[in-house]
């Protein structure tokens, strides 16, 4: 099966983190997010710091550079963005390779690299090492409204069947000689994407007759808690902890 | 006789538009029989079994599943008697992974904890997909999302199983084994099909709706043996076959 049936976010592994509960690594990877976000921008030892603990991690949950730099692709629009920052920025200027930046603009852009890179960093172990049912799960188990778990759960269930509806609609155009290129024809891809929004309004109401006929109430059921030793909170806390205590330790001396 | 699993009198539907859907549509199905349920395209089919767990009311005529009348009170009890199983598994696997799926019905009467673990193995086991439970739907096989379609509706033990168009889009081998599981099944089924060499093998009986009107009822040999009343109903076995042509299972 070559590990086809898994979401492309998620890594097969055995690591302590693929094995630890859903809940413990959603809070603590919250916690560091939190704990990043909160930290001064002119405090760089302090984002070192957090690089290290976060390069621990991967290494832990055994995730390839390559896999990384893959998933790093969603970074690009905010990092291009950050990069506009000192070249349009206001303020005191300072020559960088004979180029004058804008001195706040640059700290801008340091702010988003580390701040965007490290959370992103965070989030790819989570999802890396939590299956989607897992992490739903894990939510559920921090007391998620139901409903909110259930419509996360319906949208990566069917994210996949509507990407392939259209995929199968863009076939068939191009099998019909549809090519597509000048603006004026994108009215037909406009028009795709509304019938596309229309069968999956249709779909919506089949899985609706079909969740009735298994005597569906209103309340999605529970998929059951799973008890979480006491050790996995202990190291969450500990992580955490010490990355909060380097956050306030940069808010002194910043 | 015993009370019927199914028991269709005098039913009437007409749409808002006033297209009329079903018309004085009589049928009993007793516990244990294999009915196929044939008819052209828009003939009423999914009407009339949407109307067998109460996801339509009667407008006319009366349904009554093992006695008990179709009426808005006793939904949950009608539901829990006929399991249907819709054409397009994609409509009918929601939950994030299969055990969850197919325990979403148990759950919602009431099932937990070990019983509800027991029902989900049963089913699964039933229709031989136990090790895939904890896989996501999403990337299953066409063949082992219908199976698994099954278990969701089996795990509410039903009195009667509805299938709509089990046998569509699956390759000759799936369509087998699927003809094998449903086989070993004991439950009432009521079978939506065109494909009539299906029918021929595993129902002994065969009803064909046409325009919303029962227009035959006997034995499947019966009904298929006569090439004059399928053409009549847009139905007919594969060019050149014959119904002498085909061994009785």
């Amino acid at each position: 099966m070559s590990g086809s049936h898994v979401h492309a976010l998620y890594r097969h592994g055995g690591s302590q983190l693929h094995r630890a509960a859903p809940q413990v690594k959603i809070v603590a990877a919250f916690g560091l997010v939190f704990v990043i976000a909160l930290t001064p921008r002119t405090a760089i030892w302090a984002f070192a710091v957090y690089g290290v603990i976060v390069a621990g991690l991967i290494a832990v949950a055994n995730l390839s550079v390559a896999f990384i730099a893959r998933r790093a692709i969603v970074l690009i629009p905010f990092l291009v963005v950050a990069l506009l920052f000192p070249i349009i920025g206001s303020g005191e200027r300072v020559e960088v390779f004979g180029i004058p930046l804008s001195e706040q603009g640059l700290w801008d852009m340091w702010n988003v690299f580390a701040k965007a890179g490290l959370g992103f960093l965070v989030a790819v172990v989570l999802a890396a090492t939590t299956a989607i049912a897992d992490l739903l799960r894990g939510l559920d188990a921090l007391h998620m409204p139901r409903i909110v778990t259930s419509i996360i759960g319906f949208a990566v269930r069917y994210i996949d069947i509507v990407g392939a509806d259209f995929a199968r609609m863009r076939v068939a155009l191009a099998s019909r000689g549809y090519q597509g290129r000048s603006i004026a024809t994108w009215r037909v891809y406009a028009r795709t994407v509304g019938s596309v929004f229309v069968r999956t309004y249709e779909r919506g109401e089949r899985v609706y007759l079909a969740m009735l006929s298994r005597v569906y109430d209103g309340t999605m059921p529970s998929a059951g808690a799973v008890a979480v030793p006491g050790a996995q909170w202990a190291a969450a806390a500990a992580l955490v902890g010490s990355a909060a205590l380097v956050m306030v330790a940069s808010r002194g001396f910043a | 006789m015993s009370t019927p699993v199914i028991e269709i009198g005098g039913l009437g539907y007409h749409y808002p538009d006033g297209t009329v859907a079903l018309e004085d549509v009589d049928l009993h199905i007793h516990q244990g029989e294999r009915v196929a349920l044939l008819g052209p395209n828009g003939a009423g089919k999914t009407t009339l079994i949407l109307h067998m767990n109460g996801i339509y009311l009667p407008q006319t005529g009366t349904v009554a599943v093992s006695g008990y009348p179709v009426t808005d009170d006793n939904l949950v009890d009608i539901r829990r008697r006929v399991g249907i199983v819709f054409q397009d598994p994609d409509d009918q696997l929601f939950m994030p992974t299969v055990r969850e799926d197919v325990g979403f019905g148990p759950a919602n009467l009431g099932l937990t904890g070990t019983d509800l673990d027991d029902r989900v193995n049963q089913a699964l086991a039933a229709v031989e997909v136990s090790d895939l439970a904890d896989r996501p739907p999403n990337h299953l096989s066409f063949g082992q999302k219908r199976r698994v379609a099954i278990a969701g509706v089996m795990a509410m033990q039903p009195e009667i199983l509805v299938l709509d168009e089990p046998t569509s889009n699956l390759d000759p081998a799936s369509r087998k084994d699927l003809t094998v599981i449903l086989d070993g099944l004991e439950v009432t089924q009521l079978i939506v099909t065109h494909d009539l060499l299906y029918a021929l093998e595993v129902c002994e009986r065969s009803v064909i709706i046409d325009a919303g009107r029962i227009v035959a009822d006997g034995t499947t040999r019966d009904v298929l043996g006569d090439p004059e009343l399928l053409a009549e109903h847009r139905l007919g076995l594969p060019a050149g076959l014959r119904i002498e042509d085909v061994a009785t299972p």
